[in-house]
C-alpha cells in the first residue's frame, strides 16, 4: 500500500511540475506562438519594418480597390480600434470579402502600408444555413462577430 | 434534392469533400481489417500452443 | 507461473467485452449510417463555406477522438504506473494506433478543408502545430511499446511518455483561445451553447457517437488480441523454463 501511495504522489507532483514548467515556457514564447498581430499591435508595438510578419483583422467595408493591373488589390483591415492598409498581388481565397476576418503575411513598408505576399481567410465558429443567415440579417438580429479572434 | 451529378459536385468543392470522406473511410476500414486479422492469428496461435502443452503435460491445466 | 494471477481481471474483461461488443457495433453502424445520411443529404450548406462545410462531419469527430483517446491512454498509463495493473498497459497499447489514426484523419481532412476556405493546406499556427505534436506523441508511444524485448518495460516507458505528453491535450483544446490562430475557436463545447445551427449540429453529434462506439468496439477486440499475445508469451516462457 505504502509504495503505491508513494508512486501516486510522485506521478501527481511530476504532472503538476511539468504543467507549471510548460505554462512558463509558453508564456515566455507567447510572441512566437501568436500567429498574427492585430492592427493595434502594429500601431502600438512598433513592429520592425521590413521583417516578415503576419497581420490579421476584418476587411473594412468598401475598402477593397482593384488596381489598374487587375491582379493587385488594396484594402484595409481593422480590429475596431485601429485600421491598417494592405496591398496584395495574387489570388484571394474564396472567403475573402468585406467584413471577413483575414490573415496576411508580408512586410510592413516604411510608409505604413503592409505589403502582403499571402492572404488567408479566417472564418468564425458560427455555422448556419444561408436562409437562416438571411433571415437574421433581415430581422436585424445579425451580429457581426469579430472573426479574427484578436483581442476585443 | 437535386440530381446525382449536382450532389457529387458538392457546390464546386468535390475535390476537397470526397477525398476527406475517402481518407476517413480508408483509415477506419483499414483498422477494422487489421484488428480482426491480428486477433484471429493470435487466438489461433494461442489455441495451438495450449493444445500442444496439454498433450505434453498429460492434461495438466496451464491457464 | 507466479504472475498468472494477473489474468484474473483480464478474464472478467474478456467476459464483459464479449457481452458489450455486439451493442457497440450496432450503435456505431446505426449512428454512422444516420449521421452520414443527415450530413451528406439533409444538412444545408453553410452560409459562408457552402458545401465544403460537410468536411466538418468527419473532421470534428476525428479531432475529438484524437483528444479523447490520448486522455484515455494517459489515465491508463497513470493506473499502470501507480497500481501496476496489466490490463491498463494493454489498453494503452491497443488504443495508441487508433488514436494515431484519428489524428491522421483530423490532420488530412483539416488540410482538405483549409485549402478552399483559408487558402492554404497548412499553417504553423498554435492549433495545427499542437495537433501535429499529438500525432508524433502517438507514433512515439507506439515505437516505445515495441522498443524492448520485455513487454513490461516497453509498457512502462510508453506510459511515462503518455503522461508527459498529456500536457499537450489542454494546449490543443485552448490554443484557439490563448493565442491568435488561423483556426477558429470552438463551436460546440463553448460557453453560451453551440454556435452551430441544429440542422448541422445533429449530424455532427451522431457522427461523434458513431466514432466513439467504433473506437470502443475496436478497443475491445484489440485488447482481446493483446491478452492472447501475453498468454501465448507466458506459455512459451514457461515451456522454455521446463
Amino acid at each position: 500500500m505504502k509504495r503505491k501511495h508513494r508512486r501516486l504522489m510522485f506521478v501527481l507532483f511530476a504532472l503538476v511540475g511539468l504543467g507549471a514548467a510548460t505554462a512558463l515556457v509558453l508564456t515566455a514564447l507567447e510572441e512566437n506562438i501568436v500567429f498574427f498581430h492585430s492592427p493595434t499591435d502594429v500601431a502600438e508595438k512598433d513592429l520592425p519594418a521590413g521583417r516578415t510578419i503576419r497581420v490579421g483583422g476584418l476587411v473594412v467595408e468598401q475598402s477593397i480597390q482593384k488596381q489598374a493591373d487587375g491582379v493587385t488589390v488594396a484594402f484595409q483591415i481593422t480590429d475596431m480600434a485601429h485600421t491598417l492598409p494592405i496591398v496584395y498581388t495574387g489570388i484571394l481565397p474564396d472567403l475573402f470579402r468585406e467584413g471577413q476576418g483575414i490573415v496576411a503575411e508580408g512586410e510592413l513598408r516604411a510608409d505604413g502600408v503592409f505589403a502582403a505576399r499571402e492572404v488567408l481567410a479566417k472564418h468564425d465558429e458560427t455555422y448556419m444555413p444561408p436562409e437562416v443567415a438571411d433571415a437574421l440579417k433581415k430581422s436585424g438580429h445579425w451580429k457581426e462577430t469579430d472573426g479574427t479572434g484578436a483581442e476585443q | 434534392m437535386g440530381s446525382i451529378s449536382e450532389f457529387l459536385a458538392m457546390g464546386g468543392y468535390a475535390a476537397y469533400v470526397w477525398p476527406a470522406f475517402g481518407v476517413a473511410a480508408v483509415v477506419l476500414v483499414g483498422f477494422v481489417i487489421s484488428t480482426l486479422r491480428t486477433l484471429r492469428a493470435r487466438e489461433r496461435a494461442l489455441a495451438a500452443r495450449e493444445g500442444a502443452d496439454h498433450a505434453e503435460t498429460g492434461g495438466e491445466r496451464t491457464a | 507461473m507466479a504472475n498468472l494471477h494477473k489474468f484474473a481481471n483480464p478474464t472478467l474483461f474478456l467476459r464483459l467485452s464479449r457481452a458489450l461488443l455486439p451493442w457497440c457495433v450496432g450503435i456505431a453502424v446505426v449512428t454512422m449510417a444516420v449521421g452520414l445520411y443527415l450530413g451528406l443529404f439533409v444538412a444545408p450548406p453553410d452560409y459562408q463555406q457552402g458545401e465544403s462545410v460537410r468536411i466538418m462531419y468527419v473532421h470534428v469527430p476525428a479531432a475529438w477522438m484524437a483528444l479523447f483517446v490520448y486522455t484515455l491512454m494517459a489515465v491508463a498509463s497513470a493506473v499502470s504506473l501507480i497500481w501496476r495493473h496489466l490490463l491498463a498497459d494493454l489498453v494503452a497499447k491497443a488504443a495508441a494506433p487508433l488514436g494515431a489514426g484519428f489524428t491522421l484523419i483530423a490532420l488530412a481532412t483539416g488540410s482538405l478543408w483549409g485549402k478552399p476556405m483559408w487558402g492554404t493546406w497548412w499553417v504553423w499556427d498554435a492549433r495545427l502545430t499542437s495537433v501535429l505534436i499529438l500525432f508524433f506523441l502517438y507514433l512515439g508511444h507506439i515505437a516505445l511499446t515495441h522498443a524492448f524485448d520485455d513487454p513490461g518495460r516497453g509498457a512502462r516507458a510508453a506510459a511515462i511518455l503518455a503522461l508527459v505528453g498529456f500536457v499537450n491535450v489542454p494546449i490543443i483544446k485552448f490554443s484557439v483561445d490563448w493565442w491568435n490562430t488561423l483556426h477558429q475557436p470552438a463551436s460546440v463545447l463553448k460557453l453560451g451553447g453551440p454556435a452551430i445551427h441544429p440542422t448541422m449540429l445533429w449530424p455532427l453529434l451522431l457522427m461523434a457517437v458513431a466514432f466513439t462506439f467504433y473506437f470502443i468496439a475496436l478497443l475491445f477486440l484489440r485488447v482481446r488480441g493483446e491478452i492472447a499475445a501475453r498468454k501465448l508469451r507466458a506459455l512459451q516462457l514457461a515451456r522454455a523454463a521446463r
